[in-house]
């Protein structure tokens, strides 16, 4: 009895793994594709991009500052919502954009719910439908000075032809961070090597879309048709960076495959019915809206309770 | 006299039926869209609560209790079609801005509510001024929700272009979620202005309401009395 044991409160592992460098990691895969934005549309974007960051960071620490509040900036959640909505943004958008959609997406969708880990919508994507509904006109105008014309889906949508090719390369008009598929497939699989993110999500959202627009896109499952709509649009960047939001998606596995299945059928929906050519954003945030049901359908059974009942 | 002039601050601060009581919230979200229409429906339901508190306070005594209900709602509904007629006569433009919402005054809760827990307990001074009181309440309420969307979706209030030319508006705040939008941040400011005064030691969270009892805090008074009634009532039959 002389060697006594150390006695200490749960938890007893401890993984090094902490908020900051998740967010860390999201945000240097987020590079590539902000960094191919900047080279596709030119100095514009990189303005924008670093306004609207500015605009997230600066709000979330005013607020804090402002409730007397401990100050979370250093955890970059706010720097990962700054990036993904200038990704969501047009780069011929104007600089104060992004500092209303920072402002918005930071101050109404997250710290009034209560912060990081609090807010039943994803951020950036909140502000993104705030911005479009508020200003149609700007953030749907794609005219800048690399490109002219419209994006490949809407396109796509009054039935002309589109150069696959190009829209997986990134040689395409579009937000700033949407246009290339390569870019953003790097940075997926940093996520998925660094164990950040996993396929469930993104994996069902992907098939269930294909399989969706396979049956109601009225081409049937025409390869070229398909690709591009995969290749055009936010459906990548919306499928790896932000309906994989720790946040705002189900934390049960079934309720995750339930949730990609979800998102694929709305954003087949609202691609082949709706009035625009674009649905990612609206499928993703309506899906965030779901998730407390679909957690509530999934709960698992605890340990000891339930089994065959005699 | 003095009991009017209570009844009119009752109504417009302390019990305001949008921003405390939180009643009417149909029309509040639907029509405030500029505060021309926020202004012309708080009046017409102003107008509307007046005379049905008073009508309801001169016949308080001959309404029989199980039928309470349906009589007010048939008094309510009488006015509000006079309104309605009067409306789309002298002045049709407002008419066809509240649409629908005209009509509905009929089962507006603050209406009913007034009528179940002011009109029908007390005499036709105070309730005449306890409905001016809250309809002006409720006006205020519009006004400023249709005032604060119509300045940050058109750039103007009452039609008059406040917002310099260069400003971008945000046509949100004329969309339904705006509504939702201004409605919050109002009831946030209103609910952040009571916490500070409790603060302070006024003790502001004993609002008397109109029924001598108070609705929100009693144990068994006023309404409650008369769900009680009712049931042993019931169990007697």
């Amino acid at each position: 009895m002389s060697d006594l044991k150390k006695v200490s409160a749960n938890p007893h592992i401890r993984s090094k793994i902490t908020t900051s460098t998740i967010m860390l990691a999201v945000v240097i895969a987020l590079l590539p594709t902000t960094i191919y934005g900047i080279i596709n549309f030119g100095m514009k974007a990189a303005v924008l991009v670093v306004v609207t960051v500015a605009a997230t960071v600066l709000t979330e620490l005013i607020f804090e500052l402002a409730m007397k509040k401990r100050v979370t900036i250093g955890d970059f959640s706010a720097v990962v919502t700054g990036l993904l909505l200038a990704l969501n943004l047009p780069a011929s958008a104007p600089w104060w954009i992004g500092v209303i959609g920072g402002v918005f997406a930071i101050l109404v969708v997250k710290m009034l719910f209560g912060g990081l880990g609090q807010n039943f919508m994803n951020p950036a994507l909140g502000a993104r439908c705030f911005l479009l509904i508020s200003f149609t006109s700007i953030m749907t105008n794609f005219e800048s000075d690399a490109y002219t014309g419209a994006t490949p889906l809407a396109a796509l949508k009054i039935g002309e032809n589109v150069n696959v090719y190009n829209m997986v390369i990134g040689r395409v008009n579009g937000t700033i961070g949407e246009t290339s598929m390569i870019a953003i497939l790097v940075g997926a699989c940093i996520l998925l090597l660094l164990g950040i993110i996993d396929l469930r999500v993104p994996g069902t959202y992907i098939v269930s879309f294909v399989i969706f627009l396979g049956l109601f896109g009225g081409q049937g499952f025409d390869w070229n048709f398909i690709s591009a709509h995969l290749a055009g649009g936010g459906l990548m960047l919306g499928a790896f960076f932000m309906a994989t939001d720790y946040v705002t998606r189900p934390i049960t596995v079934k309720g995750q495959y339930i949730y990609g299945v979800l998102l694929g059928l709305l954003t087949c929906i609202f691609r082949v019915f709706g009035a625009s050519a674009e649905g990612v954003s609206y499928a993703i945030i309506i899906g965030n809206l779901l998730v407390p049901l679909i957690e509530k359908m999934t709960h698992p059974t605890a340990f000891g309770k339930g089994g065959a009942k005699k | 006299m003095n009991k009017a002039g209570e009844r009119l601050i009752n109504g417009l601060l302390k019990e305001n039926p949008t921003f405390v009581l939180m009643l009417g919230m149909c029309p509040t979200l639907a029509v405030t869209t500029s505060a021309m229409n926020g202004l012309g429906m708080g009046l017409t339901t102003m107008v509307v609560l007046a005379l049905s508190n008073m009508m309801i306070s001169l016949l308080r005594n001959i309404i029989p209790e199980k039928v309470r209900i349906p009589a007010f709602i048939v008094v309510i509904a009488s006015f509000v079609t006079m309104a309605e007629l009067l409306l789309e006569g002298f002045i049709p433009a407002l008419y066809d801005a509240l649409g629908i919402y005209i009509p509905l005054i009929v089962v507006n809760c603050i209406i009913l509510g007034r009528a179940e827990a002011y009109a029908s307990k007390n005499s036709i001074i105070p309730s005449l001024f306890d409905g001016i009181g809250m309809g002006l309440g409720f006006s205020l309420a519009l006004t400023c929700i249709g005032a604060i969307r119509e300045l940050l979706g058109v750039g103007e209030i009452f039609g008059v272009r406040i917002m310099p030319g260069s400003y971008v508006p945000f046509s949100i705040f004329v969309l339904a979620p705006g509504a939702f939008f201004v409605l919050a941040a109002l009831t946030a400011i209103q609910n952040y202005a009571k916490i500070r005064g409790e603060k302070k030691g006024k003790d502001m969270s004993k609002i008397q309401s109109g029924c001598s009892e108070d609705c929100l805090s009693c144990g068994d008074g006023g309404c409650n009395h008369k769900f009680y009634d009712d049931q042993a009532g019931k169990e007697e039959a």
